[in-house]
């Protein structure tokens, strides 16, 4: 029988199996960043071990770094909240202390975890790469088994470059056709989550596949292996193609020569084979597919931006009554009513979800020649690293963005969870390019809504949701 | 990490389906570098009427006095009974951490996210999946008797009601060992130190692009 493409990735990092049933799984690429891993060096120190195998191991500040460029400024040091200033000190006191590289905060390299390791060319296909954010799968994209673990996980890592792991059941989800021109993949992952459910994915490896995941970039694959975990699975992936292949070659860790010759031919086989089983499988059509919204407060609770609020009036009684019920009433928001109805107060646009040079060229196609709406009154563009920053002002995006009267900052996780200054305030609607729209995730009271980068243009333009697609095309030098 | 093996006690309810970690433990209390101390502000954004903050005295906080876990009924409640997919969202394990040293021992529920399910083992609290017609069942016999006890035995992988009745569940050999002895399972895992070297000598031979740091 064939195997699945994580079937091949399980196998090939087979440490020793168990009488019990758990698996010895070693780990190539292990990323750390200062909020789940002081606990974890702190566990090394008491028990007196040492990292197991340094070079498999990088680290990068991110979630709590200022992203305001005079803040900013000032380093490590400069950071205005002292305990954020702690922690993210903690990582650089760590790092030297163990001999472990890493991105300092100011470096040119320096960004959210999951867009610094596949841009550094740090993971690549056919890894196993782990890091304690539930996004690590992320990296999946690539071909690669990524997964997010707990901070005592990231001690194991540490401490012996393996997890003890049950291997999962696998899922395939197949999406055919294409997606329709201003229909992204966060559109794609929105509706994948809305179809299957935020614990659809729970106890799978997913793997995205079809006519239309093929037909992604790498960084919108990126993007919706990011959100493998909002439809709870702890890993999604790809497979590799030349899409992949291009994207690796010439990235700074990346391997060269003869090394690259080798790893290219060993990586073409990174893919489910023609009769590989999977335990469940999902087809969906990209071109039924419109811009999607997020209403509620989970990531399942979403619809296409043309669409209406569930009504629970309408429900039968049970747990999505009341869970509906619930959500819209921390929302502000009456069911039945139209999502393009839904003002928007802050937009962001950045975090590991869609903080990449061709999000920001996106959002920024759309607000070329357009202003943010008077009632919105802040409008953040987060790149994702230091290298995107600099690439999406080579091309003077950033430029676009200000004479728009959004804010360009610098590269970190900023509002998606709100660790550093810039967050919500309580009743706030925002339109966010990131990943979560729970309670509070943004900022305490605050209403997330998760759209694509193109919508969030759109929005903070028009001071409310809009479909992307109907937009006027605006001619140059008018406003 | 503390051994599970028995625990018998009150149980309060989290009557809500996909309770997500950023509501366990919200994101500004995750900027602390200690593992304790997170009690105190588990479900903080439901539990207070205010914003809470690192460094606050929680003992003078305004309580929500709807939140259940503010009840009189169940003040010193060390089982949580919850709703499908418990712990989904972030891998921060400040979740379990919170909800450990709130005082939970076990949480029982229809489902739970995966990695907030292996984040509880390490911490010495038990998550305990039943079908969800008996969590229904036990939500409404807690509701309905104050002081509703349940005991939890890993050991013989049941929970046992008040009247004596039991009901299994299923948990993999390898975690319910580990939680039973409280073993520290990276000194397990270097047991197989010399298996761990091996793979990595045949690795670096075969796919040398993964280990620069010995390749030519």
């Amino acid at each position: 029988m064939g195997r699945t493409l994580y079937d091949k990735l399980w196998d090939s990092h087979l440490v020793e199996e168990r009488e019990d049933g758990s698996a010895l799984i070693y780990i190539d690429r292990h990323l750390v960043h200062e909020v789940t891993s002081p606990q974890a060096f702190e566990g090394l120190r008491l028990a007196g071990r040492n990292p197991w195998r340094l070079a498999s191991t990088l680290a990068v500040p991110d979630h709590n770094v200022p992203t305001e460029k005079e803040e900013r400024a000032g380093g490590v040091a400069g950071i205005q909240d002292p305990i954020s200033r702690l922690q993210v000190e903690t990582l650089d006191e760590n790092c030297d202390a163990f001999g472990i590289d890493e991105i300092p905060i100011n470096d040119r390299r320096q960004g959210i975890v999951h867009v610094v390791g596949p841009e550094q060319g740090a993971t690549l296909p056919g890894m196993t790469v782990v890091c304690g954010d539930s996004h690590t799968s992320t990296h999946g994209a690539l071909g690669a088994l990524a997964h997010g673990i707990g901070t005592s996980e990231v001690e194991h890592v540490l401490a012996t470059q393996c997890l003890v792991q049950q291997k999962m059941k696998n899922m395939r989800v197949r999406v055919d056709g294409r997606l329709a021109p201003g229909v992204t993949a966060k559109d794609l992952a929105l509706a994948i989550i809305g179809e299957i459910g935020t614990a659809g994915g729970t106890g799978y490896a997913i793997e995205f596949a079809g006519e239309a995941v093929e037909g992604l970039t790498m960084e919108g694959r990126m993007t919706l292996c990011n959100m493998s975990i909002e439809a709870g699975a702890r890993m999604g992936m790809i497979a590799v193609d030349d899409v992949t292949i291009d994207y690796v070659r010439g990235r700074p860790m990346a391997p060269k020569g003869e090394l690259w010759d080798q790893a290219v031919a060993a990586w073409r086989d990174l893919h489910s084979d023609a009769d590989a089983v999977f335990d469940r499988e999902i087809v969906l059509d990209a071109a039924s597919i419109a811009p999607q919204v997020t209403w509620g407060t989970s990531p399942e609770m979403v619809a296409p931006v043309t669409a209406h609020i569930p009504d629970p009036e309408s429900m039968e009684a049970g747990t999505r009554r009341d869970a509906t019920t619930r959500a819209l009433h921390y929302m502000g928001l009456q069911g039945g009513a139209a999502i393009s109805s839904i003002p928007v107060d802050r937009v962001f646009i950045g975090s590991c979800t869609n903080s990449r040079i061709e999000d920001l060229r996106e959002a920024a196609a759309v607000m070329r020649g357009r202003h943010v709406a008077q009632t919105v009154k802040q409008a953040l563009v987060v790149p994702g690293s230091g290298e995107v920053k600099a690439q999406a002002e080579a091309e003077g995006l950033h430029q676009v963005f200000i004479d728009a009267g959004m804010e360009w900052r610098e590269p970190g996780c900023s509002m998606c969870l709100a660790m550093n200054a810039d967050k919500l305030g309580k009743g706030e609607h925002c339109a966010s390019t990131s990943n979560r729209n729970f309670e509070g995730r943004q900022g305490f009271g605050g209403r997330t809504h998760l759209v694509s980068p193109a919508m969030a243009a759109a929005a903070a333009a028009a001071g409310h949701f809009v479909d992307v697609r109907t937009l006027e095309p605006v001619q140059e030098g008018q406003a | 990490m503390r051994a599970f093996t028995v625990h018998q006690g009150l149980v309060a309810p989290m009557d809500r389906a996909n309770v997500d970690t950023d509501l366990i433990i919200p994101k500004q209390f995750l900027k602390s570098i200690k593992r304790s101390g997170f009690g105190p502000n588990a479900f903080d954004e439901l539990r207070y009427l205010d914003e809470g903050q690192p460094g606050m005295d929680n003992a003078v906080r305004p309580l929500n006095p709807e939140f259940p876990l503010n009840f009189a009924r169940y003040q010193g409640a060390s089982i949580l009974l919850a709703r499908e997919n418990f712990g989904c969202g972030s891998s921060r394990e400040h979740a379990p951490w919170a909800l450990e040293d709130y005082g939970f021992r076990a949480i029982i529920a229809p489902s739970f996210a995966d990695i907030f399910y292996n984040n509880c083992f390490k911490n010495g609290v038990l998550p305990v999946v039943l079908p969800a017609e008996q969590v229904d069942g036990l939500f409404a016999a807690m509701y309905a008797q104050e002081g509703y006890e349940l005991k939890v035995d890993l050991q013989n992988q049941q929970v046992v009601l008040p009247g004596g009745e039991a009901l299994p569940f299923d948990v993999d050999s390898y975690r319910r060992q580990c939680l039973l002895e409280g073993l520290d399972d990276i000194g397990v895992t270097l047991k197989s130190g010399d298996a761990i070297r091996r793979y990595e000598a045949a690795t670096a031979a075969r796919s040398p692009w993964l280990f620069p740091e010995v390749s030519p």
